[in-house]
């Protein structure tokens, strides 16, 4: 690995050796894009390993893997077979009759240095073959994102696409009554589990977004009474303003290569995009209309932006040139859009969508065809997209007391799901992949 | 849009020219503890008024009017509001000690960051507003709270309406 993720966790990473070659089947797979697919039923048995923790990270796997919405993991008391050596082949038989199309095995052992070792096998089990076998070591600590990491192979084998249950999600908690909001950024692994606070709550601090190398936050706080973009270093904490701008900072993001932050500026009735390159510490202006251009984010490829405008009346979706040349328009439906994100794949934008006093998260095609709305209801807003483009998370507020929550959402608008947090929360931002 | 605002607000202004001087009047009669009864925009307010000290921040915020309000999605100066910050432009000459901070807010039926924008929008309308009246922009600052602190909670129009509002601040941004 280049560098050292920000959790200090050395994933080492090698192919197990099949304890038998046989040739990966393609029997077992997954095509999701076909919207409401059939779940594919798979036992996952828990880890061999001297305590819980082998039966731990079997849960986190299979929990992984059911809230993708893809895999229906079976209950362990259909399991005939008792996995006791996951080295040998299992008894394909006895999984083929209660209908698991795949088998994962695996073991956790403590190393002699007190490190973790986790292997495990995906097993075609009509086939009769191994897809693929790995194994890890790392820290104690470390053992959820194991599993996680495990998820993703498996995921990634079966579907052909990228996983992403090894990722984060940096968010604003919110607690305290409606007209008294406390807000606090909040960091966590994307199934909501170890939820760290990242500041505290005397400042209102919005909109976190992380840098693609996961080590960096850009966020808006109010400290001081001056509302300007910051940067937050995740592993020392460090924060710095980001530039020296003659009014309110908002709406930050990092350019795909992390070395520029994209925001706008306020200047009395006036809202522009600039950029600041954070190494020369110079500022571009990209928009110039007495209109409120705001919500910038880039192509992965870094070439175009697309953000919003109300410069023809309402909030509409318009995509430039990385330079701020070629404005134009791509939304033109009914209601006002906002919230624009370019999804990692490239093919679509995400936005919220008003209409009809409904808040709608949807997504269109970077020339503004193929708009399709996944969720609408009283408000959601601020739709993230998972590093492999295919689930979203937003946050939606339900009318009556109480405060936002969590969603994510498949890019079919199937599988809705909550995640469950320990406060109130709003403004997701899912991370990278490292690699 | 902007010819549109322009015909309103000048219209605004002329509506706002009686209450203007009645509003002065009002703020003379209360420095001076006189009586107080009969006069426009005062009769909830004169019970706790009474108390305020003349020029004190309470005074401010009870007998002229600390806030605004905005229709939906605009940014333009109502007449009942125009009648406000004509209130405040007297008061804000007679009492030239005060700094102030224009805060301008949105209601929660919008996403976050054009909120902030728009809330800054609202505030900087207010600032050119008293502006024309006589206030220098040198003492007016302004900060936009988006939709993240309303003072109305429910989720209705009634909420929606008493947080879409600009709101003069002596002193400094606080509440």
């Amino acid at each position: 690995m280049r560098k050292c993720s920000f959790i200090r966790l050395l994933v080492v990473l090698t192919g197990l050796v099949a304890a038998f070659a046989t040739p990966a089947s393609a029997v077992v797979e997954i095509n999701i894009n076909k919207g409401n697919v059939e779940p594919l039923p798979i036992a996952i048995t828990d880890f061999i390993s001297g305590d819980d923790l082998g039966a731990q990270i079997s849960a986190v796997v299979a929990a992984d893997l059911h809230r993708s919405g893809l895999f229906a993991p079976i209950s362990r008391s259909a399991f005939i077979e008792k996995i006791s050596n996951p080295d040998q082949a299992p008894r394909f038989e006895d999984w083929k009759v209660i209908n698991a199309q795949a088998l994962v095995t695996g073991r956790v052992s403590k190393e002699g240095d007190g490190r973790l070792r986790a292997e495990f096998r995906l097993w075609d089990t009509f086939g009769g073959s191994q897809m693929t076998g790995q194994q890890f070591y790392t820290q104690p600590e470390n053992w959820r994102r194991v599993a996680h990491i495990i998820a993703d192979a498996i995921y990634e084998k079966i579907t052909g696409e990228k996983g992403y249950f090894d990722t984060r999600v940096v968010f604003v908690s919110e607690s305290g009554p409606k007209n008294d909001r406390k807000r606090q950024l909040a960091i966590m692994d994307q199934d909501g589990y170890n939820v760290r606070m990242l500041t505290n709550s005397k400042d209102i601090v919005l909109t976190p977004r992380f840098s693609p190398s996961r080590q960096e936050i850009t966020y808006m706080s109010f400290e001081g009474q001056q509302p300007r973009v910051y940067l937050l270093q995740l592993e020392t904490g460090q924060r710095e303003v980001v530039g020296n701008f003659p009014g309110m900072t908002f709406a930050p993001r990092f350019s795909p290569d992390g070395q520029r932050v994209i925001m706008s500026l306020q200047q009395e009735g006036n809202a522009n995009i600039y950029t600041m390159d954070l190494r020369s510490r110079t500022t571009t202006r990209l928009t110039s209309t007495p209109a409120i251009d705001t919500s910038p984010s880039y192509s992965p490829d870094g070439n175009q932006i697309v953000f919003e405008s109300d410069r023809g009346g309402r909030q509409q979706l318009y995509i430039m040139n990385a330079d701020g040349s070629g404005q134009r328009r791509i939304s033109f439906g009914d209601g006002s859009y906002s919230t624009p994100v370019w999804s990692p794949r490239g093919d679509l934008i995400a936005f919220t969508k008003q209409s009809g006093g409904k808040f709608s998260i949807g997504v269109m095609k970077t020339d503004g065809s193929g708009e399709r709305i996944l969720t609408t209801g009283f408000h959601n807003e601020g739709p993230t997209w998972a590093p492999n483009g295919r689930v979203l998370m937003f946050f939606r507020q339900n009318a009556g007391a109480g405060g936002p929550q969590l969603y994510s959402i498949d890019l079919t608008g199937y599988n809705e799901q909550l995640v469950k947090t320990p406060t109130y929360a709003s403004d997701p931002a899912w991370s990278p992949l490292l690699e | 849009m902007s010819r549109i605002d322009s015909v309103a607000s000048s219209r605004m202004q002329n509506i706002a020219r009686n209450p203007v001087v009645l509003a002065l009047a009002m703020t003379l009669a209360l420095a001076g503890c006189a009586s107080k009864k009969n006069l426009p925009n005062s009769a909830g307010e004169l019970g706790l008024g009474g108390s305020a000290t003349p020029g004190s921040t309470q005074d401010f915020t009870v007998n002229v009017g600390d806030r605004i309000f905005f229709d939906t999605d605009s940014t333009s100066i109502r007449a009942d509001a125009a009648q406000t910050l004509d209130r405040q432009a007297q008061w804000l000459q007679r009492y030239s000690n005060y700094p102030i901070t224009i805060e301008g807010h949105a209601d929660e039926r919008g996403t976050r960051e054009y909120n902030l924008a728009l809330g800054a929008r609202r505030a900087a309308a207010t600032k050119e507003y008293l502006a024309s009246r006589g206030i220098p922009a040198s003492r007016m600052k302004t900060i936009s709270y988006g939709k993240e602190r309303p003072v109305a909670v429910c989720d209705d129009i009634s909420c929606w309406s008493q947080n879409r509002r600009a709101v003069t601040v002596l002193g400094g941004a606080g509440m």
